[in-house]
């Protein structure tokens, strides 16, 4: 834990984090860091979480681990790739529409680059024993890295009661309702609840 | 003009496409038998080489589709496509979040967001341990040694033990791993 405190705080000293004081991160600099978390993240979507904590949040300070996780849920109810619409969420937030935009092209350029080498070396290239075992290994460490991230997100989102039921609901519906939308309706549920519960609740105190 | 056809077919793509690359699987299928640009076969052969390269499924697969019909440009296009009304939808809502951000009601749904997410990134991570490691869906028709496969998960509890104590770039930990599945044939 006392590590945590430490990265943080070293985080808070670099130039770049200067720079978001100013609000002037470079779109340069902004690209550079979306090309590398586009190039390292296998998978996709989720995947992509752990390793834009490191860049934006850890490494830069640009943004919070918080609002890295509002994007998130965002993201899940919007139309269009988790991954594109996260990048664009945190363009837009430290250089407006230039941003944005560059923020995805930086996501999405490494994946342009090697799928295209791909498509024109290898036809198979999965098929081969070294390349299936690698892959093997590397879920395991995304399973690794992603299951760091949920206890570092749960830290943070689940501390009430009524926010374990939420969990606790979702994740069950996840895993015996079988329904290509279900994560929107997810969103949206809890969504839902979580304005007429925190209404009650301050109607109540009063 | 394929080019301006390939923009639109992946630009569709992009905009239909909520909640995961996957749900851009069946309009995929539907494209293949109306454009003829690849085959159905060829769609499913996608999701393999997607699920092992770096990047979001999504533009995995539109740059795939879009080489193997207009070449080099062709991918650039398509995967540009695929991307660009994720951007236009998000700017739009992150000004209006940005407007709002200190309102009560914007707090509130954060407040039952967060958890959501959190269980939704939970599933993600079940989904993996069950494809990789232990194999949830098939208890009662393997062995347990074949269900808990335990050299996998002793490897994910050492990689999570140092993934938690010395906090290094998540590259590190994935160069490792590959490396470790080559070495021990997982």
């Amino acid at each position: 834990m006392e590590n945590t405190e430490n990265t943080k705080a070293n985080a808070a000293r670099t130039p770049e984090a200067e720079d978001r004081k100013a609000g002037t991160v470079s779109l340069g600099k902004l690209f550079l860091a979306m090309f590398k978390t586009g190039a390292v993240t296998f998978g996709g979507g989720y995947a992509m979480l752990p390793i834009l904590d490191r860049e934006v949040v850890e490494k830069r300070g640009w943004i919070t681990k918080e609002e890295v996780m509002d994007y998130y849920a965002v993201a899940q109810a919007l139309p269009g790739i988790i991954s594109i619409n996260v990048a664009s969420f945190i363009g837009h937030r430290l250089r407006k529409v230039p941003g944005a935009v560059m923020g995805t092209l930086g996501v999405i350029s490494p994946c342009i680059i090697i799928i295209t080498l791909i498509a024109m070396l290898f036809t198979n290239f999965q098929d081969n024993v070294y390349v299936a075992h690698a892959l093997q290994g590397i879920n395991i460490a995304v399973a690794a890295l992603i299951v760091n991230t949920i206890i570092t997100m749960w830290k943070k989102g689940v501390k009430e009661i009524p926010q374990f039921l939420i969990f606790l609901l979702v994740f069950c519906l996840s895993l015996f309702v079988t329904n290509q939308q279900l994560p929107i309706y997810c969103v949206l549920g809890s969504l839902a609840f979580a304005l007429i519960y925190k209404r009650i609740e301050r109607r109540v105190r009063k | 003009m394929i080019y301006l056809q390939l923009f639109w077919e992946f630009f569709k793509v992009g905009l239909f496409t909520v909640g995961g690359g996957m749900a851009a699987v069946p309009l995929l299928l539907s494209m293949a038998e109306s454009t003829h640009w690849f085959t159905q076969d060829f769609v499913v052969q996608m999701i393999a080489i997607s699920e092992s390269t770096p990047g979001p499924i999504g533009i995995n697969m539109a740059t795939y589709a879009g080489y193997t019909v207009g070449g080099i440009p062709g991918g650039i296009l398509a995967s540009v496509a695929t991307a660009i009304p994720g951007v236009i939808i998000v700017v739009l809502v992150s000004r209006a979040l940005q407007k709002f951000s200190q309102s009560v009601t914007v707090k509130d749904a954060f407040w039952g967001l967060r958890p959501a997410v959190t269980a939704l990134i939970a599933y993600a991570a079940y989904t993996i341990i069950n494809k990789t490691m232990i194999h949830f869906t098939k208890i009662g028709t393997l062995s347990f040694w074949e269900v808990f496969q335990w050299q996998k998960v002793l490897f994910f509890a050492v990689m999570l033990f140092g993934i938690m104590k010395f906090k290094k770039h998540p590259v590190v930990y994935i160069a490792i791993a590959a490396v470790v599945g080559i070495l021990f044939k997982f």
